[in-house]
């Protein structure tokens, strides 16, 4: 095996050292804000630099000693991400607005929160035995916005927000996460039955019914109550992780197939029956007319506002704190990579973008690594949301497809969405830690999951028989490789 | 502050980006060469150039691979399923890729599946188990082409 021939390397300085050259990017952006505006870099300045500061190498430190091995490029991407998204918030609030000191209270929070992870779930197989009950925690959060009382009411045509105290949180952006867990955990026990059972019409072959159930149940209640919610986007996000999961786990192109056939059928029939949904094909397609334009609700007016700032930035940009993006609405939000685009030119876009597709190689690099079925579902599935959340969002604010409202990971401003995401960075930390540590051949221990300890998959007889013993709701036949 | 300084700020700043981007792919690339250099224990393609004599020969010719399942003996006698690359399941339920007549047979009595360029079978936990050239089955073992497996009363092969 591989991982036998070579020690492997905790890599923990060279996360340091990207580490202190992301910060400088993220307080680097903090600062030319600040200079651009002719104003001096104040106590406030120096506070949030200090604060991201501190609570990176924080999460630094808790990595050394909980998940030593945990991939050393994935902390440094992300905080270079939160950092800009902070600063251009910061650089976009209008005087008295507080959304930039609200945005750093919740990235320590989530921060904290995935520190809280790692340090506390030492193994992410453990979630393996939570299949069941993230399927219900999943529909319970789904469904708690339509709830009066919990309910924070429609805002801005979409009813997927609750009240917590003083604050707004969008239970959907949790969701994204249990779901994957569900999707993970059932595809692990059942992926033979789902590949190997049922009858093949022409030269697809389709799972019997009692096989899928619960993954139709579970698709259903998604789309179901998005549709009551309103909610484009996390509809076409719990879709994808739905198909690239079933897809991952079985290798059939049939179900990429029968899942694109459903997005566009489904997008066809949408954009007929619901009116919003309709305008905002409408507004994508003839955003540069002028009734679509001008249209209240439902123009296009900030796509194509957008669309003028990404064109006056040009290739290098106007500068950070030069450019006007606060003329587009939403510019701190749904519309920040337009202010980027604006601000730093294609150039530092394409920056952005290829943060993007560093962290979700990476995130596919701990699934290739780990050993466990579960495990390589799960990192594929977190990374993936992530990805498509980036596509929909960018290929939304660059006219490509129709605008929807998903928020770009650690950089839009919002609690929830900042939330959920870091708890995905520290689960694939965790999943890169087993992926790319020393396996443990130490006997094994009562009370902990018998996969953890033995390698690899051909060896797997023993193994196998272990967890279905100590996993009850595993099916005895199910043969766990992939 | 001058108009220069904003400047060199502006540009510095995306090269500053660019910087922070290269690092990563760089320590990346490293990362990667040690998980190749593992995985394959070849000497890379600099190390070749560096080093001549590294260069392996020409690579011996590709092992004959599996592509039926030939049942040799028991009531199934004679019957040949052809070798793709998903997973086949033996035993007695109708759910089985191949379905064995076979009273000494489970229901779910063994899966034979690819990994790699080889097959591998499992036993699923039978009840008068699986013998591979006669050794009972404990866990997951490679099938070479022509070693007999034996199911019960039903005898299979593996042939290219």
């Amino acid at each position: 095996m591989s991982h036998a021939d070579t020690m492997p390397k905790p890599r923990r300085n060279v996360e340091l050292l990207l580490l202190v050259l992301a910060l400088s990017v993220s307080i680097g952006a903090n600062a030319l804000t600040s200079i651009d505006e002719q104003t001096s870099l104040d106590t406030d300045f120096w506070f949030q630099s200090s604060l991201l500061a501190v609570a990176s190498l924080v999460f630094h430190v808790v990595l050394r000693l909980r998940a030593k091995y945990a991939d050393p490029v994935i902390l440094p991407l992300v905080v270079a991400l939160n950092g800009l998204g902070l600063a251009m918030i910061h650089r976009l609030d209008a005087p008295g607005d507080d959304t930039g000191n609200n945005q750093l209270r919740w990235t320590v929070i989530a921060m904290a929160v995935a520190i809280a992870v790692i340090w506390f779930l030492k193994d992410h197989r453990v979630l393996r035995r939570f299949t069941y009950i993230s399927l219900a925690v999943s529909a319970l959060l789904l469904i708690l916005p339509l709830v009066p009382g919990i309910s924070a009411g429609e805002i801005l045509g979409a009813r997927v927000w609750i009240r917590l105290g003083p604050m707004t949180f969008q239970p959907g952006e949790v969701a994204k996460i249990t779901l994957a867990i569900f999707f993970a955990g059932y595809l692990s026990s059942n992926r033979d039955l789902i590949m190997l059972a049922g009858r093949k019409i022409g030269p697809m072959q389709f799972p019997r019914f009692k096989d899928m159930g619960p993954m139709i149940t579970a698709w259903l209640v998604s789309i179901g109550v998005l549709i009551f919610q309103r909610d484009l986007g996390s509809s076409v996000l719990f879709f994808g992780l739905f198909i690239v999961m079933i897809y991952v786990a079985t290798s059939r192109i049939s179900w990429v197939v029968i899942g694109l056939t459903l997005i566009l059928g489904g997008g066809f029939v949408a954009s007929k029956v619901f009116s919003h949904v309709a305008l905002r094909v409408d507004s994508w397609l003839n955003a540069f007319t002028e009734e679509v334009f001008g249209r209240s609700p439902g123009g296009s007016g900030q796509i194509v506002e957008g669309l003028f700032g990404m064109a006056s930035g040009g290739l290098v940009g106007t500068g950070l704190g030069q450019g006007r993006p606060n003329l587009v609405p939403f510019a701190n939000s749904d519309m920040i990579i337009a202010s980027f685009g604006e601000e730093l030119g294609l150039i530092g876009l394409f920056a952005i973008v290829m943060m993007y597709l560093l962290l979700f190689t990476r995130g596919f690099r701990a699934a290739l690594g780990t050993r466990d079925a579960f495990g390589k579902l799960l990192a594929c599935g977190l990374s993936f949301a992530v990805a498509l959340q980036c596509f929909v969002v960018i290929g939304g604010v660059t006219r490509l497809i129709p605008l929807t409202g998903l928020t770009t990971p650690f950089l839009a401003a919002g609690g929830s969405s900042l939330l959920a995401n870091w708890i995905i960075v520290g689960l694939l930390l965790m999943i890169s830690h087993t992926a790319r540590g020393p396996v443990d051949t130490s006997p094994m221990q009562p009370g902990r999951t018998p996969e953890a300890q033995k390698p690899a998959a051909p060896a797997g007889g023993r193994q196998d028989r272990n967890a279905t013993q100590t996993l009850p709701d595993a099916p005895t036949e199910a043969v766990k490789h992939l | 502050m001058s108009e220069l300084t904003i400047t060199a700020l502006r540009f510095g700043f995306l090269l500053l980006l660019w910087v922070l981007i290269f690092s990563i792919v760089s320590a990346m690339r490293r990362d990667l060469m040690i998980g190749r250099k593992a995985a394959t224990g070849a000497p890379t393609a600099r190390q070749v150039r560096k080093n001549p004599e590294l260069a392996e020969p020409a690579p011996a010719p590709a092992k004959q691979q599996a592509r039926q399942l030939v049942v040799t003996e028991g009531p199934l006698k004679g019957r040949t399923v052809p070798l793709a690359a998903s997973p086949i399941l033996l035993g007695r339920a109708q759910e089985a890729t191949l379905v064995l007549e076979d009273d000494y047979a489970s229901g779910r009595h063994a899966r034979l599946f690819p990994q790699g360029s080889r097959w591998f079978i499992e036993d699923l936990g039978s009840t008068n188990g699986t013998y591979l050239a006669d050794q009972q089955l404990t866990r997951a073992l490679p099938v070479d082409l022509g070693v007999p497996v034996r199911i019960g009363k039903t005898v299979i092969e593996l042939r290219p």
